[in-house]
């Protein structure tokens, strides 16, 4: 009688439950935990150069220029302006849809000019007699290459000039925030007019395209050549209130 | 006294537990994998701003890290001031740091370094400006200002 009650013993405890508590710990940090991946707006700093660029060459319609002065204001292309219009103003100067004379003049890019340019500039690398100028005229040749393929998967399209540029300039007591927010609105509209674009060609919005995939990657490149991204930082410059 | 021996006798199968261990493991591993070491204490306040066209950083072996903010301790005052690695700096700072985190990396991922701004929302753009000017002059291009993602 007495052994048989020893071998029924110290019962185990009932650890079934741990298996729940575990899990319910688990949901609660897959829920809650924040991937610390740090996220931001990309830039490209200018680099420094010593012979400034003759600011006559650079057309006035040509840039967009956006300040922001010290009391967070917005004067755009000398108009005051509220930050919500923004995007739609950026987006505007970048298509110029109504052919005005204070927005960038846009130029049709064919594919016959492209291979007459290519032709041109291959003949001409071949014809030129120092190192450099072959490079140059290669370099160019390569340029039109790109257009080329650009015209090829999106038909025709229209050009920017290469100096139409967003310039964004603050004064010294702007808040970083405002900064960040004009930055924010600039980029949007570029990435509204990418998504539009690659949409009604590709039937997919440009972010859904993949960089890391080879067939995407063209059509990226295309997108990008259409609609580059050109917001300049310029150099610090006093703006009084 | 049998009747009640009888009852008390049959005890419940113990659930297997074997599977425990497993379960812990996942949790241990999904804890090894997702935690990131903050490398830096931070000395100053920052509160991102908020941005919505974000672009997320890929490579974290290749970014570093500045920040700007009021000091944590309050007997520093209120005014912004820069972090770089885990002390104060002043601006002609940034260039030695610049060359010193170049130095440490491969020369062939030198011009992939991405310097991440992380500014405090409410600093003047006054020490940001001077801060990418310095930058430019230390021919440190790629920045990105740091967001937090809005809506």
């Amino acid at each position: 009688m007495l052994k048989k009650r020893k071998t029924a013993g110290v019962q185990e405890i009932n650890a079934g439950s741990m298996a729940d508590i575990a899990f319910l710990l688990l949901i609660f940090f897959l829920v809650t935990t924040t991937m610390d991946t740090d996220a931001g707006i990309l830039r490209l700093l200018p680099p420094i150069v010593e012979d400034v660029i003759d600011p006559d060459v650079v057309k006035e319609r040509n840039v967009y220029i956006v300040l922001v002065n010290d009391a967070d204001q917005l004067l755009v292309e000398g108009q005051p302006m509220d930050i919500k219009d923004l995007r739609e103003g950026a987006k505007e100067f970048m298509t110029n849809p109504d052919n005005s004379e204070d927005l960038p003049e846009k130029k049709r890019i064919t594919a016959a000019e492209c291979n007459q340019k290519i032709a041109e500039f291959k003949g001409g690398a071949a014809g030129a007699t120092s190192e450099k100028d072959k490079q140059t005229y290669r370099e160019l040749a390569e340029k039109w290459q790109d257009k080329l393929e650009a015209v090829q998967l999106l038909g025709e399209y229209m050009e920017l000039p290469g100096s139409a540029v967003i310039s964004l300039q603050t004064g010294s007591k702007t808040s970083y925030d405002m900064y960040v927010k004009v930055q924010n609105e600039l980029e949007a509209g570029i990435s509204e007019l990418r998504n539009e674009l690659s949409k009604s060609k590709f039937d997919r919005k440009f972010d859904e395209l993949d960089d890391k995939n080879d067939d995407d990657k063209p059509l990226i490149k295309a997108v990008r050549l259409v609609y580059p991204q050109r917001i300049s930082e310029a150099e610090p410059v006093e703006v009084v209130r | 006294m049998s009747r009640f021996k009888d009852k008390g006798g049959k005890s419940t199968p113990p659930i297997s537990t074997a599977s425990l261990p497993d379960i812990i493991f996942m949790l241990l591993f999904f804890f090894m994998v997702t935690t990131v070491m903050r490398e830096t204490d931070l000395l100053v306040k920052i509160t991102l701003p908020e941005a919505t066209q974000v672009t997320k950083l890929e490579d974290k072996a290749l970014v570093d890290y500045l920040y700007i903010g009021p000091p944590v301790s309050k007997a520093l005052g209120t005014e912004p001031v820069m972090q770089l690695n885990d002390q104060f700096a002043k601006l002609e700072d940034i260039d030695p740091w610049v060359k010193a985190n170049e130095e440490r990396r491969q020369e062939v991922e030198v011009p992939r370094i991405t310097r991440s701004l992380k500014v405090d929302k409410d600093t003047y753009m006054k020490i940001v400006t001077d801060v990418k000017q310095e930058l430019r002059k230390s021919n440190a291009l790629k920045i990105n200002y740091s967001t937090s993602q809005g809506r």
